[in-house]
């Protein structure tokens, strides 16, 4: 073959093995890989709940054989443990809100598998995610309703010149008639929604499990009791829900402080804040985030708000990154317009209408503009 | 395609084929049917049975065909085990027995009363007959494994001398011998094994077949029960072609092992090969012990190397791009490559483990096989920067 030495990352699932598919289509000299990320044993998979099942690792093999290319399965479930499964936990626990598919991404499954595709001698890496890549640059997927543009906006110049995403203009059901056309036995296979190492949806339980009650009270703005917890790591901003305390009117979380045990709840209103202060902000440029007039998301499938970009320079902590992009630093966005329920951990990503500007990780949220390390 | 992965699976023999190909293209016989042709592929199945003694210094009667290796490991544990009344189930293992052996008595401790005491090895992952002494409760233990050679690393083990310890504490030797059957080779007789394990496949032969041969003595349970073949050990029609290949198989490999030069011949292709990976990575490590410098004949065909800083997956997938097929460690369910039990119970770390390629050499590899994988692992070792050990 003369096309491009392409790696395909293959889930196993619908999306990315029409991206295989169309890789093959295209000419490119294509090899897939499904990474084992789970180190539980078979047995006690439960089929077809999570990802990285045994069934999945089967699926994508047949997928590859279908298309006749080689196949490989990596066990990155060390790796993936200790980026992604210990820092959700470890998020929690500090009173934040991870987005464990950025930090996957970020570490194991785009960066982390393109440096090892690119040691390995492969041009390129493939993934069936939803999003493109036009010179270099990274766009919101044709399909608005499928883009996940937003759990990749920390790839850089290094990455996105090596990556392929033959799915970013195409829509769902296209992806799903594709896969029927060429017989592929994922054409069918049922979305995952959830986060993949809580198969059952449960993360109040799977956090408890793994980090223990840590008993503590439910407070107003003023300090007063309103009632117990089992773990402020329960609780995220915003959330209303299983809160176990009687009022008059609704309340919601406002603050998680994990070392006082202490849940802070409010009225509505009082959620809205106007400035988010980032911490390693990164430009899918390379070159930084720039002052300026931008769209910022704070969750995945959220509004939009305008916003101004103020860069507030480099991060002091020095903390190496292994394979992040350049020009990571704390940035401010102050809000064209009040916006509810932002958590310390979400990811915010900004855009120019199509283009990803870049973004970084909330450190802290303000009414107006919050001081410095929050 | 130069084919270095004989201990997976070594490629079909011819004469294997030629055995089998009548009686996949006969009509149907059932080898216990009472007419003509039941009786031919009774007498394909006895042929076979007496070319598997004969590899192993046993008795024609002694042969128990099973589905393959991990079947006869299977039932020698357990049926050894559930022959024994509970008290006296302790089973000893070398620590770098196959899974088929470690897993089935791990069944055992869990759900039959049995307690399992691995026998630690040394660093070229020979079983400790020191060690191995000490733990054996004489009257208490039922059953005893040591491995005829190891199939990651090559080492051979001191089977007799571990069998006359297991005879005077009053249990059975388990011997598997899924590697070592054809070289170095076994004798039953010669080195008291009472339970030995083979798979065709190994051979020469088809999958899907072996034997446990069972000498006259050896208590045992069985674990499929039915039509009562197999003297009432393992129940089950007799698929008499795959029977006859492993038979053709086994007559082959005792054939070569008889053969002036042929062990030596396959010990030169693998010194070609070490010198060959030498040239290109001094710092290659070598593990286990194939050689005879122990006296226990180890697998002459058998070449397991360690690249440090280099991981063994991205070798293995490198060196497929070049056509050329070996292994890494051993594979899990999903097909994942994860870190050796036998390389760890050697004293190597994960990450040592981890970046371990198995060669293996056999009946049809040639010096161009072996020059190939010298030329693909220095396209590959071109490729890949020694990397930090990860763990």
């Amino acid at each position: 073959m003369s096309g491009p030495q392409v790696l395909v990352a293959m889930s196993g699932g619908v999306d990315s093995s029409v991206a295989a598919a169309l890789a093959v289509e295209a000419g490119w000299d294509v090899t897939g890989v499904h990474l084992k990320l789970a180190d539980t044993p078979a047995h006690l998979q439960v089929q077809g709940k999570g990802c990285c099942t045994l069934a999945d690792a089967d699926d994508a093999r047949r997928v590859a054989g279908t298309l006749g290319i080689p196949f490989y399965v990596w066990d990155m479930a060390e790796e993936f443990r200790r980026a992604v499964v210990d820092d959700f936990a470890d998020e929690y626990a500090g009173g934040r809100t991870p987005n464990p598919c950025a930090r996957c991404n970020e570490r194991v499954k785009v960066v982390g598998l393109l440096a090892r595709a690119r040691t390995l001698g492969f041009d390129a890496l493939a993934t069936g995610h939803y999003a493109r890549v036009e010179d270099g640059r990274l766009y919101r997927a044709a399909d608005r309703a499928k883009d996940q543009s937003y759990v990749l906006y920390m790839l850089g110049p290094a990455e996105l010149d090596h990556l392929r995403l033959p799915l970013g203009r195409m829509t769902k059901p296209e992806v799903r008639a594709t896969a029927a056309r060429l017989g592929l036995r994922t054409a069918a296979k049922p979305e995952s929604f959830d986060v993949c190492f809580v198969p059952d949806g449960d993360t109040a339980g799977w956090l408890e499990r793994r980090l223990g009650r840590r008993p503590g009270q439910v407070v107003d703005t003023d300090g007063q009791v309103l009632g117990g917890h089992q773990g402020a790591y329960r609780y995220t901003v915003g959330q209303r829900r299983g809160l176990g305390i009687a009022t008059a009117t609704p309340r919601y979380v406002l603050r998680v402080e994990p070392a006082a045990a202490r849940v802070v709840v409010g009225e509505r209103a009082e959620l809205a804040i106007r400035a988010v202060e980032l911490e390693r902000a990164s430009g899918t440029d390379g070159r930084g985030l720039r002052p300026g007039h931008a769209r910022v998301r704070l969750r995945a499938h959220g509004q939009e708000a305008g916003c101004q970009v103020v860069p507030l320079g480099p991060e002091g902590s020095g903390e190496p990154q292994r394979g992040a992009p350049v020009n990571r630093g704390r940035t401010r966005l102050d809000l064209d317009e009040p916006v509810a329920a932002v958590a310390p951990g979400q990811a915010a990503v900004l855009y120019d209408g199509d283009l990803v500007l870049g973004g970084g990780t909330v450190a802290a949220t303000g009414p107006a503009v919050p001081a410095p390390g929050g | 395609m130069p084919y270095l992965d004989y201990a997976a699976s070594a490629p079909l023999r011819a004469e294997a084929l030629a055995a089998m190909l009548p009686l996949l293209q006969r009509p149907a016989a059932n080898p216990s049917s009472q007419h003509g042709p039941g009786r031919a592929a009774r007498a394909a199945v006895e042929t076979a049975r007496e070319q598997v003694a004969a590899l192993v210094g046993a008795a024609p009667g002694e042969v128990v065909f099973t589905s393959g290796g991990t079947e006869a490991d299977n039932l020698a544990v357990k049926g050894a085990v559930l022959a024994r009344p509970e008290g006296a189930r302790q089973l000893v293992c070398s620590a770098v027995e196959h899974h088929a052996v470690l897993d089935a008595a791990a069944w055992a401790e869990a759900d039959a009363g049995a307690r399992v005491t691995l026998a630690p090895v040394d660093p070229a992952g020979r079983v400790d007959l020191e060690r191995l002494a000490g733990l054996l409760e004489p009257g208490r233990t039922a059953l005893v494994a040591v491995m005829a050679a190891n199939n990651e690393v090559g080492t051979g083990q001191p089977v007799a001398a571990a069998a006359g310890l297991a005879h005077a504490a009053g249990a059975v030797l388990l011997c598997d011998a899924v590697q070592a059957a054809g070289l170095p080779g076994v004798d039953m007789d010669r080195d008291g094994i009472d339970l030995l394990a083979l798979a065709a496949h190994k051979l020469g032969g088809p999958t899907g077949v072996g034997a446990l041969v069972v000498r006259a003595g050896a208590d045992l349970r069985p674990l499929l029960h039915g039509g009562g073949q197999e003297r009432g050990l393992r129940s089950g029609t007799l698929p008499a072609a795959a029977i006859a290949g492993f038979g053709a198989a086994a007559a082959a490999a005792l054939a070569e092992r008889e053969a002036p030069g042929f062990a030596a011949a396959l010990a030169a292709l693998r010194a070609r090969l070490l010198a060959g990976l030498r040239a290109l990575e001094p710092a290659l490590v070598v593990n286990g012990d194939p050689g005879r410098s122990s006296g226990a004949g180890g697998l002459p065909g058998l070449l397991s190397v360690r690249f440090p800083g280099r991981r063994a997956e991205d070798l293995l997938l490198l060196l497929d791009r070049h056509g050329v097929a070996c292994s890494a460690g051993s594979a899990c369910a999903s097909g994942a490559v994860t870190p050796s039990h036998v390389l760890l119970a050697m004293g190597r770390g994960p990450a040592e483990a981890r970046e371990t390629v198995r060669f293996s050499l056999g009946h049809a590899s040639t010096e161009a096989d072996v020059d190939a994988a010298v030329a693909a692992v220095h396209g590959a070792l071109e490729v890949l920067a020694p990397q930090e050990a990860t763990t």
